[in-house]
């Protein structure tokens, strides 16, 4: 009986000591969570959710204080996909937010003056140049935030929709008429 | 006698070979024009060398391979170049490609072409890079650049399969080429047996072409060509499939995710084997491919066409016949509807088919899937069609790629048996792109999030070195100042700001105190015995007053 009692004793402390171990050894640093929905997000940085980037935003949404259609670029497939992580409701966008086709900024060069306001606007550093040297974007680094759009004071940069080109162009989704039969 | 083994599933849909392969390959006319896109291979866009207004010599280069998968693109006659645009091309996307358009002058004058006499004393990545320079690409539909396939130094190859099974209906073109040029497409099958290091050649070709069969077994015996077997395979749609074909030849099943290049087995198009041996030996790049010309036509044949050739005006050496409504390239299973008849011919046209409603009927409405599996019966990749069409349908395409959607070969079996006539394939390649497209999207945004955080931690650390170089200065400063004026207030010598203050403050209170000092009491001097008396007493009041409250302070 005693001889029993102590082998359980020394199984608890052992398994004890164990997982004790192991949860200082494997503990996770930072909110799991956080970096899950922040790998949803679509990484613009574009700051329409109200957040200054796409992680302080998946963070607001970790701790429940923000909505998860709050994010446009991320279009109704990103509230679905958040819904899906976060177990919650699909919530359509509000009245304000619409998303837009995906686009990327364009600088006409011949107005530009080369201030850098947008090279210190742009969250992705897409933007070379320098100083009252002219601006140009790297138009595959440009994730379209329209972030440098307003600091402009020349408005030479706009946006330009992504258009469909033979490699980028999809299979369309299959639609046919279904007929009842006569 | 070889052992053949099977694949599994496959259908045997009419042949329809007989109209086409009863003439022998014609030489195409020269056209009015050559629609010539710089995108006809797998990889990156030709860059274009050439300007509109130049004269151009038959084969000469008009655009280069640009980085490291690409092709060259050459000119398919002599002429001039009128236009470098955007034009329609053999796509099914219906979108315009950048083209270049030649006018041919009718002399069809070659440049001078490099002839090689013994290919054998070429180092292997001199003959890749012609290769590459001759813009060969594998001509049995993936034009898939061939020097990017003709390495061997990752895995030993041990097999080349030169692939004439040409399994798909109404096609004829590598069956007449075999039949015409057998001895050609075996040199090449020699060059690129070369540059992999195989040991031996295998060549599968459809039972259904016993004369292309006894073309190669009769050109391999006149060439003296040694472990090189000529082999019969039974004629089964999809038969033709690389992967299909390396299993019923040499019973090797390539895995999913898988080349067969990591099994010790490369496979080619005869058709390449045959372009790759005129750019090594002739020095010809790739200016023109056979094509078959059949359908809604009054003489289907085989012709060899210009790359670039309006089909309109290749079909019209076929005599079209009234009611011909579309163009498709490639054959009725895996071919393409044209988005316009005018479309040029490019590297991957190995058939154009004039379609009519007596040819292909319109096709039936779809019906809902009744889970009968047929699909998957006849699914070569051993694939769960049904499944794949269920998550497709949904757009679950996490759950279709869970079901191996990537290997699909698209070959059409599944719809060609599907009694709900549902467009399988449509929902496959449609769930394909969406799935590309996402990658591609969820890659942009890692991208993204690198930059941005890179950013932010180089602001942040922007931030911190001006912080400390300031501090760093103001230090420098004050120890300067104390250096020089260590004698003025050498207890307040402190950087400490709180003792600078009162530094200043003391050093305000001794001005104003020896100022005060400097004052002298107006109209002391000439005074009166008496005034002097009287000020003295006083002055010896004061001096009392003082004492007594210096007594009284402590206390």
């Amino acid at each position: 009986m005693l001889g029993a009692l102590l082998v359980m004793a020394a199984i608890a402390i052992v398994l004890g000591a164990v997982l004790g171990f192991a949860a200082i050894k494997f503990r996770v640093e930072g909110n799991p969570l956080v970096d899950k929905i922040d790998a949803v997000l679509p990484q613009t940085q574009c700051g329409q959710c109200g957040y200054p980037g796409c992680k302080p935003y998946a963070t607001a949404i970790a701790e429940g204080v923000s909505d998860i259609n709050k994010c446009p670029p991320g279009g109704e497939e990103g509230i679905h996909k958040l819904a899906d992580l976060l177990g919650m409701e699909f919530k359509p966008f509000g009245g304000e937010t619409i998303p837009k086709p995906k686009a990327v900024a364009i600088i006409d060069e011949t107005t530009c003056i080369g201030c850098t306001l947008c090279i210190q606007a742009c969250p992705v550093d897409a933007i070379v140049g320098a100083a009252k040297q002219m601006h140009t974007i790297i138009a595959a680094e440009c994730t379209g935030c329209e972030l440098c759009l307003a600091p402009c004071p020349v408005d030479c940069i706009s946006m330009a929709p992504i258009a469909d080109t033979v490699t980028n162009w999809k299979w369309k989704y299959p639609v046919y008429a279904l007929t009842a039969s006569k | 006698m070889r052992t053949l083994y099977q694949f599994h599933g496959g259908i045997h849909p009419p042949t329809n070979k007989t109209q086409s392969n009863a003439t022998p390959i014609v030489q195409a006319a020269l056209p009015s024009k050559l629609v010539i896109p710089l995108h006809q291979h797998v990889g990156n866009s030709a860059r274009p060398v050439v300007e509109a207004g130049q004269h151009v010599l038959k084969g000469q280069v008009i655009g280069v391979a640009e980085g490291h998968l690409s092709s060259a693109v050459h000119a398919s006659t002599s002429g001039t170049i009128s236009a470098i645009d955007q034009q329609l091309v053999a796509h099914p996307s219906g979108m315009p490609d950048l083209c270049i358009t030649l006018i041919p002058d009718g002399r069809d004058e070659w440049i001078a072409l490099e002839s090689c006499e013994d290919w054998t004393e070429l180092s292997h990545s001199e003959l890749r890079h012609k290769l590459r320079e001759a813009g060969v690409v594998g001509l049995g539909g993936a034009v898939f650049p061939s020097d990017m396939k003709l390495y061997s130094h990752k895995q030993k190859i041990n097999t080349l399969v030169l692939n004439g099974a040409e399994c798909e209906p109404y096609i004829t073109c590598d069956d007449m080429l075999m039949r015409e040029r057998a001895a050609d497409i075996l040199q090449g099958a020699e060059l690129m047996r070369a540059l992999l290091y195989a040991e031996e050649v295998l060549i599968g070709i459809e039972d259904n072409k016993p004369e292309a069969i006894t073309a190669m077994r009769a050109a391999v015996a006149a060439g003296g060509h040694q472990k090189m077997d000529v082999i019969a395979v039974p004629t089964v749609y999809p038969g033709g499939g690389a992967k299909q074909l390396i299993r019923v030849l040499t019973g090797i099943e390539v895995a999913a995710g898988v080349r067969s290049t990591n099994m010790g087995v490369q496979c080619f198009n005869v058709g390449t084997a045959y372009s790759a041996w005129r750019a090594i030996r002739f020095g010809e790049p790739l200016i023109s491919r056979i094509v078959t010309l059949t359908g809604n036509v009054a003489h289907p044949q085989n012709v060899e066409a210009l790359i670039g050739t309006p089909m309109d005006e290749l079909v019209g050496q076929a005599d079209p016949l009234p009611g011909t409504t579309d163009y498709i390239m490639g054959g009725p299973m895996m071919g393409v509807l044209m988005p316009s008849k005018e479309v040029g011919v490019i590297k991957a046209t190995n058939c154009i088919i004039a379609s009519s409603e007596a040819i292909f009927p319109k096709a039936l409405p779809a019906l809902p899937c009744i889970r009968c599996t047929r699909c998957a019966e006849v699914c070569p990749s051993e694939l769960q069609p049904q499944e794949l069409y269920w998550f497709a349908k949904a757009k679950n395409l996490d759950k279709a790629e869970d079901y191996h959607l990537f290997d699909c070969i698209e070959c059409g079996a599944c719809s060609y048996v599907c009694p709900s006539n549902i467009p399988l394939v449509q929902y496959y390649r449609f769930a394909k792109s969406e799935i590309w497209a996402r990658d591609a999207s969820k890659k942009a945004a890692d991208a993204a999030r690198e930059r941005h955080e890179f950013r932010e931690s180089r602001i942040e650390r922007e931030k911190r070195e001006k912080a400390e170089k300031l501090a760093a200065k103001e230090k420098a400063a004050q120890e300067a100042k104390a250096a020089v004026q260590p004698a003025i207030a050498p207890v307040n010598s402190d950087a400490d700001p709180e003792n600078t203050l009162q530094l200043k403050i003391q050093t305000a209170i001794d001005h104003a105190k020896e100022q005060a000092a400097a004052i002298k009491p107006k109209n002391t001097e000439q005074l009166t015995p008496e005034q002097q008396a009287e000020i003295d007493d006083i002055e010896a009041r004061r001096a009392r007053i003082r004492e007594l409250a210096k007594d009284a302070t402590p206390t």
